[in-house]
């Protein structure tokens, strides 16, 4: 784990992710989005997770964000004109993430692992699909089929709710 | 030196974004791009803890790793079933502002 590189993709995550909620105009913030997730699939990858960087990108970058896009363009949204901004409710909110965020910080300080480096790994190689493999078709097995009938009744519940009208 | 600690408040970091989106942003396209963010800091503090707790065999711990492929799976299909909500509502409103949708506020 290089830290120079560890630092450049933190930071290309971090600055695209808040150019999402930033950005007026919903195509740049999900193209903002799918650069924030390249900079998470480094991220991934250099924790020795390569499968799951890779599954990062062609499912979220490749899949999700092109049907944002689809979506964003099929609405035809526009940047929205400004509309009269409460001003005690955006305070609120951006209280509450940032008194969250000084909490997390607070309960990593006082986690002990969270002081030390990680260790070497002493297998000479990370074959890491043959491993995820191997969990999901033994220990996960079951979870692994219960998914796929979960991804069967999302592909059902999308057709019933596009269909013109609901009986 | 990189320590757990590091990745631990990046993935704090990516998440309080995510969390300000939804609280701050009103359109709904963006509150859900927001909880896609939410749900992949997650994902990266998991992949960082099967990083840190290696097995005997001196392996990244897996169960981790099928877990977050598990959160990747369910956030796709999430995805598909929210825009598909989405389109509903905007056919059913024109509108993809939350505060012209509020029927069901008390």
């Amino acid at each position: 784990m290089n830290p120079f590189l560890f630092w450049f993709f933190a930071f290309l995550m971090l600055v695209f992710g808040a150019a999402v909620i930033i950005n007026r105009n919903p195509i740049a913030s999900a193209l903002s989005l799918v650069i924030c997730f390249m900079g998470l699939s480094a991220l991934f990858m250099s924790l020795d997770a390569f499968f799951i960087g890779i599954i990062q990108v062609l499912v979220y970058a490749g899949a999700v964000m092109v049907l944002f896009l689809f979506i964003i363009m099929l609405l035809d949204l526009r940047a929205e004109n400004l509309r009269k901004i409460n001003y005690v409710a955006v305070a609120g909110g951006a209280a509450v993430a940032v008194v969250f965020f000084i909490q997390i910080c607070f309960v990593v300080g006082q986690l002990n692992a969270a002081k030390q480096p990680f260790p070497a790994l002493t297998s000479a190689k990370t074959d890491d699909v043959h491993n995820i493999g191997l969990l999901l078709f033994t220990n996960y097995n079951l979870p692994f089929q219960i998914i796929g009938v979960l991804v069967l009744v999302a592909t059902i519940g999308v057709v019933v709710l596009s269909k013109r009208e609901l009986k | 030196m990189l320590t757990l600690g590091h990745y631990l408040v990046v993935s704090g970091m990516l998440f309080t974004i995510g969390f300000a989106g939804v609280l701050l942003r009103r359109n709904i396209i963006i509150i859900f791009m927001s909880l896609e963010l939410m749900l992949n800091a997650a994902n990266l503090s998991l992949v960082a803890f099967s990083r840190f707790h290696l097995t005997s065999a001196g392996m990244p711990n897996y169960n981790a790793q099928v877990f977050v492929f598990f959160i990747i799976t369910v956030a796709a299909a999430e995805v598909a079933v929210g825009l598909a909500i989405i389109v509903a509502l905007y056919r059913a409103r024109q509108t993809t502002n939350v505060e012209d949708i509020t029927t069901l506020k008390f």
